[in-house]
């Protein structure tokens, strides 16, 4: 993974990629919830103004399901067409929690996934500072690599890895922020 | 990696812990001491104007100390030289010189005073060619003609009145030689109207003498003068030495945050001391070279001033040599030592400055102890300062010094128990007090030279009102009655009537109450054999003289009184058996030791009456047989002396010049003086006069020294300043924050000293057995002096603050 | 590769008064590498700085320069160490007034004893590296902070330092300077093979390091990721 970036990859990859995966995953940690409940759980937290699409919901889980991360706890009759109840296991609590240690890519406008999983952090009562530590050590390689390479004498290199650096740091004081304020956010989130 | 390094000084190999302070280079001896010293130097040389600024200041203020120390140093040279040069002058031989040769000479004086200034006139006649000349004098003035020192030619140049009175023709100018200062006013006139008194002092009007410079002589003041000189020398000096001693701490904060810039790249604590010392040991021996400058400028000064009578030649104010070298060696030195204990306080960390005892408190014992060991060094002395019994000068000295130095030693402390109570108010006096806690110390050190000087000047001041009585006699002269006295020898009689008349003419004079009186004695003295005369004063007058003498009721002319002596006066006894109306007196005046002449009788008419005698206007009490000119003709009196009590008109303000004129018109040795209701001992009179040039000279210090430090301070605080201005504080706010700050700690400072100075003066007081007297108006006008010091330097930092509260102040390192 | 520790501090403490400015901080400096401690403001990043150079005194906890304990050495000791194996670069401040900027970067030298000639020499040479020799002759209230920072980091470098600590170096300085300081700094710093420990808040600066850890609650994890 390391040394991969070029300028050129880091302003491609311009949309953010957001798990929903693991994030329904994480969802369902603190228990068993049926499809409609994890629907609500999540446009309550991570929606925003785009409701997550129901199929979505349904294919997720049908792709963790085939994967061994959730089962099928219970199908409830009645009701809606498909009621069933899905309960994270223990291959899904492994991977949410490599997830969440996985450093993201440092890219622009990062702060969707980076919140969903610093909120995932603190409802799954793991340690959010060290998922933000690990992302700083991480957009500052990247600042490092792309500093090392300012010493070239191009300058247009350098002008583009200015920016990229700026754009970084922007992040990075995101970072900082949102662990200087880690205390008041798991408050809110808990709530 | 293997980095390009230099093995570093045996740093891998010293062993780890803590052993004993040894960094690699430390004891490294000369060369280390030579760089640290050079580099001390090279900060207070260097630094740009700002540091310029500073070590110039530093070494004003050093230099003045040293100037008034240098000056201190050469009082007790002067003094011997001015004395050598009054003994080299003396016109008086050791004994009487019955034959003339022709290496004497005849002398006789012609004092006299000119607007308040004594004039010495010495006229001389020498009998021989080789007769002596006085030092200054190549050759002897003929008769009419006199040599004159520089400052009497200047004076008759410009009196015609004087010139009356000295009109003899001017000769040439007394040597250096021959004068005690350039002020001096001295002739020597030559005269051909002197004769040789005879071996009982009569019937002359000069001494011979065999030349000059005979007689030594130093009056001998008894150990309370010298407790006077002592105090009078530690009040003036030691606010010297704590002057010099806040002079080489300007610039102290400054220099610490510096030293702290070292202590980071590497400097260790000795290093850092070092550095300091060489800080010091520059300015201070630029402050010693401005010093000399200083007093040799000022030496040259010197010449054209007089203070109160006294002047000097630039020549005789040198510095006694071991003094000197003293004051040279101990000033740097004094100013290492001082920087060192600053440096104690304080542990320069390389991230800044530590000051131990911040938060702690100072605490008030030893600073107590200081004024108490003072004391303990006074109370063996206590009582004991009276009479002729030696004073112990240096554990005197010691103990007011000790008790002085308390003072300044406990107003840190006290300046911090005040300031650190202090808050609220408006912004001005919060910037005030907020600094003052913050730097109690400076302030309390800026107020220390005033307030040792107060208080040593209160103490003086209450040592000085107590034994005024010892050295100010009361004369009991009353000058409402009459103003003016002369004293006249003369032949006889008409000739007494003579120079009474013409005193009585003089312009200016309103009343002359002139009588004649001479002394009889015993009608059997001629028969006497062992010599033992009776002494029976006679006073020929008027009526209204007498009246001035004795109570007399009823007096009309022939009127004749018999005055009985008052107690403690004459001989009662004689009095009374010879003075009794009827009986008869030999007028051939009492004999020194055998009779001569042929007796002269004369007989108290019976209607003498008896009258008590009365204090004349010159305060003396005379007593014997008082006769009217109509009663006893006075050309049968032997060597009467004719005398004038003259009263003055007081539209005429050179009446007094004119009776002078007059009587010197009479002949030689008339005296004429006026009369005044207290007279002093002179070296008294003196010592308080030194006391005031010199408490002028320390105060004018320490205002120098204040604005220095005052300067300093704002120099400090510049950038603070500059803010807030942009931040929109009015400057009134500033300047009254400026006040405040100086204000503060002065009255705390004034405080102290009126109760140190107190508590000196008490034991001072003690010492001569007196009680304890404050004097209240001397602590207020002390108190006055140093406020006005302190507001007078306040104003005089105003305009420096406005320069730097403009915008510009913001931008320093 | 890995090297010997250069300086390592293991489970410092250091209070003021109440504040515990630093809580139990462990870090590992090796040679010649940059590392860049971080942190927010108060969390003990310019103390844990100053226990590791020695000026300040820890309370307690282990702080080891090349095997010798840091903690148990004298005054004298350590700012012997100071002069000859530290460098310093601060925000501000830490340049004399008094002096040149010449006599500035010459004082390293001067005080462990070299001639003022060679002294001044030497500084001479690296003021033009440093690309700040028109300044030489100047005092620092004189050139601008840039200027004077890179005087500065001339000083800290001139007696071969084998550890610079550079607390906020360009805290006072726009991206521009602040850039051309870390570049120069660094640069040299990588040439003459001395480490160099950077406290600073922002990560542009940071980035010129090789590694970075953070200070926070004055606690500090050392996780030593080598590459
Ligand atoms: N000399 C001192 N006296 C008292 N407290 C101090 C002192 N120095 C630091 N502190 C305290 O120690 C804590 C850590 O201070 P430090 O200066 O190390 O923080 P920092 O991480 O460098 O902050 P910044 O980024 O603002 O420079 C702070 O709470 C501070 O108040
Ligand atoms: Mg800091």
């Amino acid at each position: 993974m390391r040394g991969g970036y070029t300028w050129r990859v880091y302003t491609a990859c311009s949309v953010g990629g957001m798990s929903i995966g693991h994030t329904l995953l994480g969802l369902l940690e603190s228990g068993p919830r049926h499809g409609y409940d994890l629907k609500r759980a999540f446009d309550e937290r991570f929606g925003h103004d785009r409701p997550l699409a129901y199929g979505q919901v349904y294919s997720t889980m049908a792709r963790l399901l085939k994967n061994g991360l959730v089962e099928v706890e219970g199908i409830e009759p009645g009701g809606g067409p498909e009621r069933k109840r899905y309960a994270i296991t223990d291959a899904g609590i492994t991977d949410v929690e490599a997830w969440l240690a996985q450093p993201e890519r440092p890219e622009p406008y990062l702060q969707t996934t980076l919140y969903t999983k610093v909120v995932l952090a603190l409802l799954t009562g793991r340690s959010a500072a060290d998922l933000l530590d690990t992302q700083r050590a991480e957009h500052l390689r990247l600042m490092r690599e792309l500093t090392r390479r300012k010493s070239s004498d191009d300058l247009a290199d350098q002008l583009i890895c200015d920016h990229a650096l700026f754009h970084l740091e922007a992040d990075l004081r995101w970072l900082e922020l949102t662990a200087a304020r880690l205390d008041q956010l798991a408050a809110a989130v808990t709530r | 990696m293997s980095a390009p390094h230099e093995p570093f000084a045996g740093f891998d190999r010293a062993p780890s812990g803590a052993g004993p302070d040894r960094a690699p280079d430390s004891g490294a001896g000369v060369r280390t001491w030579a760089r640290d010293l050079a580099l001390g130097a090279r900060f207070a040389a260097g630094g740009g104007r700002e540091g310029w600024t500073r070590t110039v200041l530093t070494a004003v203020g050093v230099g003045l100390g040293v100037a008034l120390l240098l000056l201190a140093a050469a009082v007790p040279p002067m003094m011997t030289v001015r004395d050598h040069k009054r003994v080299a002058r003396d016109a008086m031989s050791s004994g009487y010189v019955a034959k003339p040769t022709d290496s004497t000479l005849l002398s006789a004086e012609a004092d006299t005073t000119y607007h308040d200034k004594d004039i010495t006139g010495i006229l001389l006649q020498p009998d021989g060619p080789n007769a002596a000349t006085p030092p200054g004098v190549t050759k002897l003035p003929a008769p009419g003609h006199m040599v004159v020192s520089p400052a009497l030619h200047r004076l008759l140049d410009g009196s015609p009145l004087l010139r009356q009175r000295i009109p003899y023709t001017i000769d040439g100018a007394i040597g250096r030689a021959g004068l005690m200062g350039p002020a001096e006013l001295y002739f020597y006139a030559g005269s051909d109207r002197l004769t040789a008194r005879d071996a009982e002092y009569r019937n002359g009007n000069a001494d011979r003498i065999t030349g000059f410079g005979h007689r030594s002589n130093s009056a001998v003041m008894g150990p309370t003068f010298d407790l006077l000189l002592v105090i009078m020398l530690v009040v003036l000096l030691l606010p010297v030495g704590v002057f010099i001693a806040t002079a080489v701490r300007l610039g102290g904060e400054r220099r610490d945050r510096r030293l702290a810039a070292l202590r980071l790249v590497g400097a260790d604590n000795r290093m850092t001391r070092r550095i300091a010392a060489g800080e010091a040991l520059f300015g201070s021996v630029l402050g010693l070279l401005v010093g000399g400058g200083l007093f040799f400028a000022g030496r040259q000064l010197a010449s054209h001033v007089t203070i109160r009578g006294i002047s000097a030649y630039p020549a005789d104010m040198t510095p006694a040599t071991t003094l000197a070298v003293l004051i040279v060696l101990a000033v740097p030195l004094t100013a290492v030592a001082v920087t060192m204990l600053s440096l104690r306080g304080t542990a320069i960390e390389p991230l800044g400055v530590v000051r131990q005892g911040v938060g702690r408190g100072r605490r008030v014992w030893w600073r107590l102890v200081i004024p108490v060991v003072g004391l303990v060094l006074l109370l063996p002395q206590f009582g004991h300062v009276h009479g002729d019994s030696n004073l112990n000068v240096y554990q005197t000295a010691t103990g007011a010094v000790l008790m002085l130095i308390g003072v300044t030693a406990v107003l840190p402390w006290v300046v911090e128990q005040v300031v650190g109570r202090l808050r609220g108010g408006p912004v001005a006096w919060q910037l005030a007090t907020r600094r003052l806690q913050l730097s109690s110390n400076a302030a309390a050190r800026m107020v220390s030279g005033v307030t040792v000087a107060v208080a040593g000047a209160i103490a003086l001041q209450m040592l000085f009102t107590a034994v005024d009585g010892d050295f100010v006699h009361e004369t009991g002269g009353d000058p409402s009655r009459a103003q003016v006295m002369v004293d006249a020898p003369v032949a006889n009689g008409a000739q007494a009537r003579d120079f009474n008349q013409r005193i009585a003419a003089t312009r200016g004079v309103r009343q002359a109450y002139g009588y004649v009186n001479a002394d009889a004695t015993q009608p059997d003295a001629d028969r006497v054999r062992d010599g033992d005369f009776a002494y029976l004063p006679v006073v020929v007058g008027d009526c209204p003289t007498l009246r001035q003498m004795a109570q007399v009721s009823a007096c009309s002319p022939g009127s004749v009184f018999i005055v009985p002596p008052a107690d403690g006066m004459g001989d009662p006894g004689s009095a009374r058996s010879y003075l009794r109306p009827g009986s008869r007196l030999d007028l051939n005046g009492p004999p020194q030791s055998a009779y001569v002449g042929t007796p002269r009788l004369w007989t108290i008419p019976r209607t003498a009456r008896t009258a008590a005698p009365r204090t004349d206007p010159t305060g003396s009490l005379s007593w014997g047989l008082f006769a009217t000119p109509q009663a006893l003709d006075t050309s049968l009196l032997s060597s009467p002396t004719a005398n004038s009590m003259v009263v003055l008109d007081p539209r005429q303000p050179e009446a007094v010049e004119y009776v002078r004129n007059t009587t010197a018109k009479l002949g030689i040795g008339v005296d004429v003086f006026t009369v005044h209701s207290t007279t002093q001992q002179n070296s008294y009179t003196q010592l308080r006069r030194g006391l005031f040039a010199g408490a002028a000279l320390t105060m004018a210090l320490i205002g120098a020294s204040l604005l220095v430090m005052m300067l300093e301070q704002l120099r400090d605080r510049k950038k603070l300043l500059a803010v807030l201005v942009a931040f929109g504080t009015r400057r009134s706010a500033l300047a009254w924050s400026v006040l405040w700050q100086t204000a503060i700690p002065v009255v705390l400072g004034l405080v102290l000293a009126c109760a140190g100075g107190l508590g000196l003066g008490a034991a001072l007081l003690a010492m001569t057995s007196r009680p304890f007297h404050p004097d209240w108006s001397g602590m207020a006008a002390m108190s006055a002096i140093g406020a006005a010091v302190v507001l007078g330097v306040t104003l005089l930092s105003m305009p420096p603050l406005w320069r730097l509260m403009r915008a510009d102040g913001l931008r320093t390192e | 590769m890995t090297t010997e520790p250069l300086l390592q501090a293991t489970d410092v403490r250091k209070s003021y008064g109440r504040t515990a400015a630093l809580d139990g901080a462990d870090l590992t400096v090796r040679a010649g590498e940059v590392v860049a401690v971080m942190g927010p403001s108060g969390s003990g990043k310019s103390t844990l700085l100053h226990c590791l150079a020695g000026i300040v005194r820890a309370d307690s906890g282990e702080l080891r320069y090349r095997g010798q304990d840091l903690t148990a050495m004298s005054d004298g000791r350590r700012s012997a160490l100071r002069r000859s194996d530290f460098g310093f670069v601060f925000q501000f401040g830490q340049l004399v007034p008094e002096l040149t900027c010449l006599e500035n970067v010459a004082i390293p030298l001067r005080l462990a004893g070299e001639r003022r000639r060679a002294a001044e020499a030497k500084a001479a040479a690296w003021l033009e590296r440093l690309e700040v020799a028109d300044v030489a002759g100047q005092r620092p209230g004189e050139v601008s902070g840039g200027q004077g920072q890179r005087v500065a980091v001339a000083r800290a470098l001139v007696a071969g330092p084998r550890v610079i600590f550079a607390d906020e170096p360009t805290g006072a300085l726009d991206s521009l300077n602040g850039e051309r300081v870390m570049r120069l700094l660094t640069d040299a710093a990588h040439d003459t093979g001395a480490a160099v420990v950077l406290v600073t808040h922002e990560a542009r600066v940071a980035a010129y390091s090789d590694r970075e850890i953070v200070v926070r609650d004055g606690k500090s994890r050392d996780t030593e990721r080598v590459s």
